[in-house]
Formats: C-alpha cells, structure tokens, sequence
C-alpha cells in the first residue's frame, strides 16, 4: 500500500507545522503505526431535501497537501463520502452529518467531499460525537455564486484522537463561512484552508474551543489569496481551564502577488481560566503586493476580568455563576452564528459542564 | 428598617510604586430613608468609599468596620453584600461583551430573590422598569453596557436599582454626563425607589443640580479620604459658591 511511500514524510515534531503536536498521543495516525480499521462512520442524519445527494464514489482530490496524515488518509481510504447540493438548490434548513460510530484500537481514515453547484445554498452542520480515532480529509468545492456554512462540532469523548484538514475551494462571488467547534477529545488537530477560484469569493472562518486538564486542540489555518479580489476573515475564540490544558492556534494568511483588492482580517482571543494552561496563538501574514483593501491580525490572550466579574456579582449573582456568564459571553458571539437554537444550546451547556470540571478539578 | 454603620474606616490601594492609603477613617451612619449627599475634590476618595463597601478586590481594608444592622459587611463576598440589600451605582459601569441584559437581569434577580421570577410577571417587570427609565425595549437584548452612551448606562444602573429592590444604594456620580431631561428621569427612578423600599441613599455627585431634585438630609463634604465637614441641605450651595479650597487646604 501507499502508506510505505509516505514514511518519508513522517514528522519529527520539530517541523514547524508539527512542533505544538504531541505526536506520541495521536495513536500512530502519523507514523503508520495505526491498524486501519474498515469504518464508515460519517452518515446523514433524517431525510435528505430534494437537490442533495449522500453517495459513496470515487473522486480525485481537489487540492494537493503536505500534511503527511492527509497523504495516509488518501493511501488508505477507499472511498469518498459525497454530500453534493444541486446547482441552484436553496435548502433553509440545515443538513445533519455525523459521526457517533468509533473505536479506540483501530484507526479510521475517511474522505469527504461536500460540493455546492452555482447559486447553492446551504447549511451543513457535522456532529462528531464518541471516543474515536479518525483522521480526515475533507474537502469542499463552492461553486460560483453558491453560499456555504459549515459547522463541524467536535464533541468527543475524552480518549478521541482526531486529525482532519477542512480545505475548501471557494470559486467566483461563492461565500463560504465555517464554524468549527471543538469541545471534547484528547489531541484535535484540524487544518481549516482554503484557497479562492477566483474574484469575489469571501470566506469567514470561525471557531471556538475548550480545552480542559491535559487536552490538546490545535487549529492550523491557511488561507491563500492567489486571486483578486477576495475577501477573508478569521475569528477563533478559546479558553482553557485545569493543568496541562495545550491550545495552538496558527493564522497563516498568505496574499500573493497576484492577489490586488484583498481584504482579511484574523483574530484570535484566548482566556486562561486556571494556571497550568497554556495557548498557543502565532498569526502570520505575508503580503507579496500593496494593491489591497485591507490586511490586518490580533491575538489576545487574557484571564477573567476582575472589573467584568465584580460587577456581576455586584447585583447579587454568586462567583461560580458570573464565571458562567462571561465565559458564554465570550463564547457567544460565535456560537450564535451557528443559527440553530438547539445545537447553540447543546454547546453552551457543554461549554459550562466544562466550566464546572475544570471548577472541580482546581 | 436598617442602619449602614461605617466607623473610622481605612483603605489603600497597591500600586506599582506600593501602596497608597486613600480611606483615612471614615465615619457615616445611613438609616432606611435617609439621604446622605457626599461632595468632595476630584481624587478624594468617593469612588474608593463606595468600591470599598461593595467589595471591590482592588481595595484592601487597613482599619475600621462597615456594618448592615450590626453584621459585619467587610466579611461578605461581592455577591453576599448585594443579598444583604447594598447596591452600587457606578461611575463608571462596565461593560460585558456576549451577556445580554436580559440575561443579566434575571440571573441578578434569581440570584437575590433566591428563585428564578415567573417568567409571564418578569417580562411585565422588566418592561416597565425599561420604560420608567426611559429606555428603548432594544435594549434587553443588547449586550450590557456594551456600546451605551454615558448617558444610557446611568439610567441602566438605576433601572437595576428599581428591579433589585435593595436597602441601601450608593449613587457615584449617577447625575455626571445625564442631559436635563435624562436628569429628571434617573432622579425620578431614585425617588420611586426611595418610596417604594424606603431606600437609604449615598448619592456621591459634584453638582448641586441633581439635589433639588434628590432632596438630601445631609451634606457630607470629603477630602483627603475623610469626611471633613458635615451639614443640612444649605452646605450644599455653599460648596457650589465657594468650592473647596477652605478644605483641601490640611
Ligand atoms: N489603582 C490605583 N492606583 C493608584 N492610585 C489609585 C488607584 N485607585 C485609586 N487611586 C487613587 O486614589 C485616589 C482616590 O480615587 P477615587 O476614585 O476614590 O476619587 P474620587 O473622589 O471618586 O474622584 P472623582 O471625583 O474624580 O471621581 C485618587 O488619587 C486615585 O488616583
Ligand atoms: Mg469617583
């Protein structure tokens, strides 16, 4: 198999896109060390809307990568999972995906594509829930003047180990927006890229995580501004309560050249609620011309803010629930562009039980 | 009725050049009804007085006692001073991205009325209060203070104090940055309050304009972290025509 031609590839940690990773904790995903297991997990949740298909195929990916496990994933998988939404379908509610089916002992190595036709519009929101090993590739293709959101909660158990690059490829005046919530495992590696077709595409990146005592999240974007034109905008949120809590945020943004009239902006917040924590957070932009609209980053990290909670409990409400409340505060400004009220409340309530762990545990 | 005793009360701040008393011994009596109107220089220590009794961690207390009916207040959390019926307007209200008032108001008065209000009365509570002040229905679903002219979040505070119904309520500066009419409307609220719960009141403020519609039955003047003179109604415009040089001079 073609695992045996990407040895070479396999990291050390001390290459720049591996040295945050724990490398020992993710379960041979990345040296070939991991069983392959025959799991198909990712499935459609209800009846799909007329104009969206679920099928098993056989497709070429989009785009080329250097991450080494999306090369093992590609060696391994046999089929890709196929959400494809009808040129010209507009479909007002949103199509469930999950994964609730997982195993420790095997790994899973799985393939998506979701593909919007022209002027499609659509929310597709990604449920993955158990104790699993699972590294994916999942690919997006947004075709001219179609609309994408895409929410993918990890909400896993606490032993899962997950590696996935989310990359999509957004064409002319398409807008894709992503949610990306990460809220339970024990190593989460997600690589959210994308690289615009052409003039007029935007994309929004968005994510929130929580890291507790001893997980590791770490979020690697990559946006890459090859053409006039196109829009961009990051925005991850995290906080991390309880020893050895390790979150790593990378912003890589790349304008090239070719790229007059870009406009990006990316921003990352960061809350460290106990000592012992620690949040890694590297924005990077590189700017190859000066024909643009707008280039800009942030990157904050901070503890609670004595002001905020004094205030709070200055009209009565106890330490514990004023913790409570600024942490959805902070939260809620992403977690709101879900645009499902079940699904934002399963979240927040999840965002507090962690809240509470982390209270416990010191 | 309750009595808000302070006695000889020392506070200090810890800055980068150490630490600075502020609160040289203060000594007030508040009694349920009574209007306690507090004047003083800039930097004298109003705002630090009212932190103090809240519980602000930035203060820490060198000396003295703050009492509610006899129980000791200096020993409560934030939250159990605010249960035991204090309430701070502030000069300078804070904002808090993501928490809607809304929110914020029903776990405020879940939390003091010790049960979460019957949701059908709060709205109709909350309604009102919003319009007694004032205020535009909007505003309950905006985040608190977050983007509120001066203006508006004074009249924020005060709508808090109508809805929490507390003992005793420290006023900082409510008048500062209120036009005319906005003025009447958060003295008015006050009023209401003052009637409703017969509420004690220190009502801190640099102007003489706030007390003709806030009647005071005393004047506190402050300086240099103490009260230096004491009086009836009239002290008030005294200051206003004379300011303070006959007391900042030590
Ligand atoms: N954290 C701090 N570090 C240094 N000095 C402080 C700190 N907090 C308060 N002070 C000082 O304590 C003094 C009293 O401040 P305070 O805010 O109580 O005054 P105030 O009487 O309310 O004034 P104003 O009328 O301007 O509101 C001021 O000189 C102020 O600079
Ligand atoms: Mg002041």
């Amino acid at each position: 198999m073609s695992v045996l031609t990407t040895n070479y590839l396999t990291p050390t940690g001390r290459e720049e896109a591996w040295r945050f990773t724990p490398l020992k904790r993710l379960r041979g995903l990345h040296d070939g060390v991991a069983v392959q297991s025959d799991r198909e997990s990712l499935i459609t949740k209800g009846a799909l809307p007329s104009g969206v298909t679920f099928t098993r195929e056989n497709l070429e990916p989009l785009a080329s990568s250097d991450d080494v496990i999306i090369e093992r994933v590609r060696g391994a998988a046999t089929s890709v999972a196929h959400l494809a939404i009808a040129a010209n379908t507009e479909v007002a509610e949103p199509i469930f995906l999950g994964r609730s089916a997982g195993a420790l002992d095997t790994a899973e190595f799985s393939r998506v594509r979701i593909t919007l036709g022209t002027h499609a519009v659509a929310t597709v929101i990604v449920e993955n829930t158990t104790d699993t090993v699972l590294a994916e590739d999942l690919e997006i293709y947004c075709a001219p003047g179609s609309n994408l959101k895409f929410v993918t909660l990890q909400e896993f158990e606490s032993k899962s180990v997950y590696t996935a690059r989310h990359h999509a490829v957004v064409d002319k005046d398409a807008t894709f927006k992503s949610i990306t919530v990460t809220v339970g495992g024990d190593v989460v590696r997600i690589l959210p890229t994308v690289e615009f077709k052409a003039p007029g595409a935007s994309a929004d990146l968005l994510g929130v995580y929580f890291a507790t005592a001893g997980q590791f999240f770490e979020h690697r974007m990559h946006v890459d501004h090859a053409v006039p034109h196109a829009k961009s905008n990051v925005n991850y949120k995290g906080a991390l309560a309880g020893k050895d809590a390790h979150t790593v945020w990378i912003g890589d943004v790349l304008i090239r050249a070719a790229a007059e009239g870009t406009d990006t902006y990316e921003l990352n917040r960061n809350l460290l609620l106990s000592d012992g924590a620690r949040a890694d957070s590297v924005p990077n932009l590189e700017i190859e011309t000066g024909e643009i609209i707008g280039a800009g980053h942030a990157s904050t990290t901070g503890r609670f803010d004595d002001e905020q909670l004094f205030y709070l409990m200055s009209r009565g409400i106890a330490m514990a629930d004023a913790r409570r409340l600024v942490v959805r505060g902070f939260f809620n400004e992403i977690v709101s562009e879900i645009g499902n009220e079940e699904v934002q409340n399963r979240i927040m309530d999840r965002i507090d039980a962690e809240l509470e762990k982390a209270a416990h545990n010191g | 009725m309750s009595t808000l005793e302070i006695r000889n009360l020392q506070v200090s701040v810890d800055t980068d050049n150490g630490t600075v008393e502020i609160l040289k011994g203060v000594d007030l009596t508040i009694k349920s009804g009574e209007t306690h109107a507090i004047m003083g220089p800039n930097g004298s220590g109003k705002s630090t007085l009212a932190y103090s009794i809240a519980g602000h961690p930035k203060y820490t207390i060198t000396g003295g006692s703050v009492t509610l009916d006899g129980v000791d207040v200096l020993e409560m959390t934030v939250d159990e001073r605010a249960k035991a019926g204090l309430f701070l307007a502030m000069q300078y209200p804070v904002e808090v991205p993501g928490v809607s008032v809304s929110n914020f108001l029903r776990t405020a008065a879940t939390a003091l009325r010790g049960e979460a209000p019957k949701l059908r009365t709060w709205v109709g509570e909350v309604k009102d209060a919003m319009e007694a002040l004032n205020m535009d229905p909007s505003f309950a679903t905006r985040n608190v203070n977050e983007g509120f002219s001066g203006g508006e979040k004074k009249r924020h505070e005060i709508m808090q104090l109508e809805l929490l119904k507390p003992k005793m309520a420290i006023l900082d500066e409510t008048d500062s940055g209120l036009d005319v009419d906005a003025l009447r409307i958060v003295s008015e609220g006050v009023n209401r309050a003052k009637a409703a719960n017969n509420l004690g009141v220190i009502l801190i403020t640099h102007y003489t304009r706030i007390l003709r519609y806030i009647q005071p039955d005393f004047v506190h003047v402050f300086a240099n972290g103490r009260v230096v003179e004491q009086g009836g109604p009239e002290l008030a415009e005294k200051l206003e025509a004379n300011g303070y040089a006959d007391y900042v001079s030590k």
